[in-house]
């Protein structure tokens, strides 16, 4: 154990704090829709990620019918299926897990678990999502727009992107595109500001830095992260977009398109591709440090012991923050870039795979000794681990520059990112609903339930993504609409790819049985009460469950401990909470 | 403890499906066997962190798991722990890294005896150009891209009059011969990619860009690309053909020069 010494936390007295800064409802309207209160925000945030997150998850049925069913359904042609895989990419990308993270669990968790009343910009945080709504909104619009959305994929590579030979190339879908995240980056600035101030000016006192939930490190961090990334996406989709309407030559060469000369000249294509991984492998991490954090305090809470190696925790987080930013043309290495650059990029890679191994340790070594309650939170929660070791081995291949020359452009590559940032943050997203549902409900979402969705799920997932390594293996070429009678395919491929298409139609229908329970608990789920988990973090000590608006009473909590006081020798119970005054006869082993 | 079985399923099954897998990588036909040997040093390393890793997280479930009466340990930090396990983690990456980077070396290295090749994408097929007898491909640009000049040869570059031009037909490269690849494309990007080969690399139009590699076995390859270029992208292949160097010089002797192209195009003006 180690010993730090007793800090201020005790001394501090408790005031009140006025919360006369906070914007009060005082219609429906102002109440459930203009909504200045974090939480409202949150949900509503939450609301709209899922509902185009179903889009997404129908679109990947349709992609894998025609890799599993070649032919076999008509309505699903080439350009349907370009414009199916791009619009799927983005979306799971940008508009689900980047905005249910950061926008949904951000907004409900970082005021509540800092012990804040609200985010410190409420005003600036309600135009965050109406921004947001309208960018999906134009995203959505695509659908119908002459032409269909673009089909570029999401990595929209000019000259491609604004060809004829792509769908929505020379039509509205990558304009709307183009637009709907140049709307998505202004809005996420707003509620990122939010973010990052209220974590520094915001909490409550006795909260320092080193008190903090990983939760909120995590979110944080990738906060900060995605402030910094996001205006490379920015630029390079206002560039893109001048390219497109205005005839500039920012990312466009001089070019002949089926036989006719463009009138571009002297742009440079690899440019974007550098602009867009600048932002791009950032963003990576931007979903997985969340998860990360969230994961954590998952793990100790149901494992009813303090996270092992906290300060090591936060210190991994930041470091693999600050790393994220200097690999991203570990994406480009077969992109005809200068080749030396493979050297300093594999290298900065694979050195980020050191902190990111130290966070796996650390949640394995939370378990080991603890006190294992097999909740639902904690079965995604190993779902993750299982999930994130596979896929962040599987990155050791493809960040190690000579391994990724024959694996790149493959499906290894498809099958690599859906499970390290498909698979495992959403399992941690589905863990944190079914941990955090009671304090937004009051219920408890249904045990039976969730659990043929967590075993559907996690098998079913590996079952698509585990196989799909070695159909890439075999050399097969990811973005194929059809492998048609390719020679080195053999038959079997086919039969692997019929298997997976399969188990992705499954695991797809498990998500319904999801949505039915959070509908279906939100009026008939068992009553919760305030801390079901008997979890120490600040948000399960508010006085009302669901917590008003202001979060607190008249009092804001005042935080004496860490937030791992879980199981400490000598205490009534196997948890403190973090605004629980020092005990006489407890040892104080943290602060 | 249903989950500590199905973790042990995982393991023993990954395990057992890479081993059993009918679905390997292709017969190799370059010499670039250093490549699969780096990834099955990494399949080596990798695998055996998956199966301990879970199989310790499996062992803890089942060993820790709760019972009435059971109370967790409090163990904050373990500072010798977290060092040791760093450190061994940086040297496996270590393991994998530095092979890696000898081979990348190999790869960025043309040897200086190599021969040049030009591969030319459009949307959707491959085109080929090859020096002519004196050795070196003339200069090309996309401006100068007509319908007789598919390729956008120079014409008033001499080195370009005697460049073989290849449109939409096979290649044939001989056996042995190591060979420098220049890459261009005339439209949007694409990727010269024969698996049997593993070497690939995209191709930009304004840029040219390279890569070499030796072919080691006669035959017949198919050409994909390997970025997309549009909805034609699948259907967008070619084929290369390794011969014996007698069966080369025969395709070779048969192909037609630049300057002939351009002599059968001028009398129909």
């Amino acid at each position: 154990m180690v010993d730090i010494p007793t800090s201020a936390g005790d001394v501090i007295p408790p005031a009140e704090v006025a919360d006369v800064e906070l914007y009060h409802p005082t219609s429906w309207w102002t109440k459930y829709v203009f909504s200045q209160d974090a939480k409202v925000i949150a949900i509503q945030y939450s609301v709209t990620a899922f509902s185009i997150g179903l889009v997404a998850l129908v679109l990947s049925w349709l992609i894998r019918l025609q890799l599993g069913f070649p032919g076999y359904f008509s309505f699903i042609d080439a350009d349907h299926y370009y414009q199916f895989i791009t619009m799927h990419g983005m979306i799971m990308v940008i508009y689900l897990l980047t905005a249910l993270f950061l926008g949904g669990f951000g907004n409900y968790l970082i005021p509540l678990m800092v012990g804040a009343r609200d985010m410190v910009f409420p005003y600036a945080n309600m135009l965050s999502y109406w921004l947001y709504l309208l960018a999906v909104i134009v995203l959505v619009a695509g659908f119908f727009a002459p032409g269909g959305p673009t089909g570029a994929g999401w990595t929209l590579y000019p000259p491609q992107a604004l060809t004829s030979g792509t769908p929505g190339g020379r039509d509205w879908g990558i304009i709307l595109m183009l637009s709907s995240l140049i709307i998505f980056i202004i809005g996420f600035t707003m509620g990122g500001l939010n973010y990052v101030v209220t974590v520094l000016q915001g909490r409550a006192r006795g909260m320092t830095l080193m008190r903090m939930p990983l939760t909120v490190w995590g979110i944080f961090t990738a906060t900060v992260m995605a402030l910094l990334a996001f205006p490379a996406l920015f630029v390079a989709a206002v560039m893109m977009l001048f390219d497109r309407l205005l005839g500039t030559s920012f990312f466009m060469p001089a070019i002949v398109e089926m036989g006719e000369q463009l009138k571009s000249d002297g742009g440079s294509p690899i440019l974007f591709q550098h602009l867009f991984w600048f932002f791009g492998h950032p963003e990576v991490y931007i979903v997985a440090l969340p998860a990360f954090g969230i994961v954590s305090d998952l793990i100790s809470t149901h494992a009813r012991k303090n996270i092992f190696g906290y300060r090591m925790m936060v210190w991994a987080i930041v470091i693999i923050g600050a790393l994220s930013f200097i690999v991203w043309a570990h994406h480009m290495y077969v992109s005809g870039m200068n080749p030396n650059f493979g050297f300093f990029f594999a290298t900065t890679t694979l050195i980020i795979a050191v902190p990111t191994a130290i966070k796996v340790y650390n949640w394995v070594l939370t378990l080991w000794r603890g006190d294992i309650h097999l909740t639902l939170p904690m079965l995604f929660a190993i779902g993750f681990i299982v999930t994130f070791v596979n896929g962040g081995l599987t990155g050791l291949f493809l960040g190690n520059v000579v391994v990724d020359v024959p694996l790149s452009d493959t499906m290894f590559v498809v099958a690599h990112f859906h499970m390290v940032m498909g698979v495992a943050p959403i399992m941690v997203v589905f863990g944190a609903i079914y941990h955090w549902y009671p304090k937004i409900t009051g219920r408890m979402l249904d045990e039976v339930l969730g659990r043929i969705h967590f075993w559907v799920t996690f098998i079913g997932a590996y079952a698509i993504f585990f196989p799909m390594h070695y159909v890439g293996l075999v050399g097969v070429p990811r973005r194929y609409f059809e492998l048609g009678d390719t020679v080195f395919i053999p038959p079997s491929v086919h039969d692997l790819n019929m298997f997976i298409s399969v188990a992705a139609l499954v695991v797809g229908a498990a998500q319904m049985v999801f949505l039915f329970n959070i509908i279906w608990s939100l009026f008939r789920g068992r009553e919760a009460g305030g801390n079901p988990w008997r979890a120490t973090t600040l948000e399960w000590q508010t006085p009302q469950t669901p917590p008003a608006h202001g979060n607190w009473g008249k009092e804001l909590p005042i935080v004496y401990r860490w937030a791992y006081d879980y199981s400490v020798p000598g205490a009534p119970e196997d948890f403190i909470p973090q605004n629980q005054p020092p005990m006489a006869g407890v040892s104080r082993a943290h602060t | 403890m249903v989950v500590v079985l199905v973790l042990g399923l995982i393991v023993i099954g990954s395990v057992v499906f890479h081993l059993l897998s009918p679905w390997w990588w292709t017969p190799i036909a370059s010499n670039w066997n250093y490549i699969d040997n780096t990834i099955i040093i990494t399949f080596w390393i990798t695998g055996i962190v998956f199966v301990a890793v879970i199989s310790f997280m499996a062992y803890c479930i089942f060993r820790f798991r709760h019972r009435p009466g059971n109370r967790a340990a409090y163990e904050p930090e373990n500072k010798r722990l977290e060092w040791w396990l760093a450190g061994s983690t940086a040297l496996g990456v270590a393991a994998m890294l530095a092979p890696g980077l000898v081979v990348w070396n190999q790869f960025v290295t043309v040897p200086p005896d190599a021969g040049e090749i030009e591969v030319v994408g459009q949307q959707w097929l491959w085109n080929f150009r090859l020096p002519g007898a004196d050795g070196k491909l003339g200069r090309a640009d996309n401006r100068a891209v007509t319908a007789d000049n598919p390729l956008g040869v120079i014409r008033n570059d001499p080195a370009g009059l005697d460049d073989i031009i290849i449109s939409g037909a096979e290649l044939h490269l001989p056996i042995g011969k190591s060979v420098r690849v220049h890459l261009r494309s005339i439209d949007v990007l694409h990727d010269f990619y024969v698996p049997e080969f593993r070497a690939k690399m995209d191709m930009i139009p304004g840029s040219v860009t390279y890569f070499w590699f030796t072919p080691t076995r006669t035959g017949t390859f198919e050409v994909l690309c390997a970025e997309l270029c549009g909805v034609g992208h699948p259907q967008m292949r070619g084929t290369v053909v390794v011969d014996e160097p007698d069966a080369y010089q025969a395709w070779l002797a048969q192909q037609q020069t630049f300057s002939q192209l351009m002599a059968a195009v001028e009398p129909a003006k």
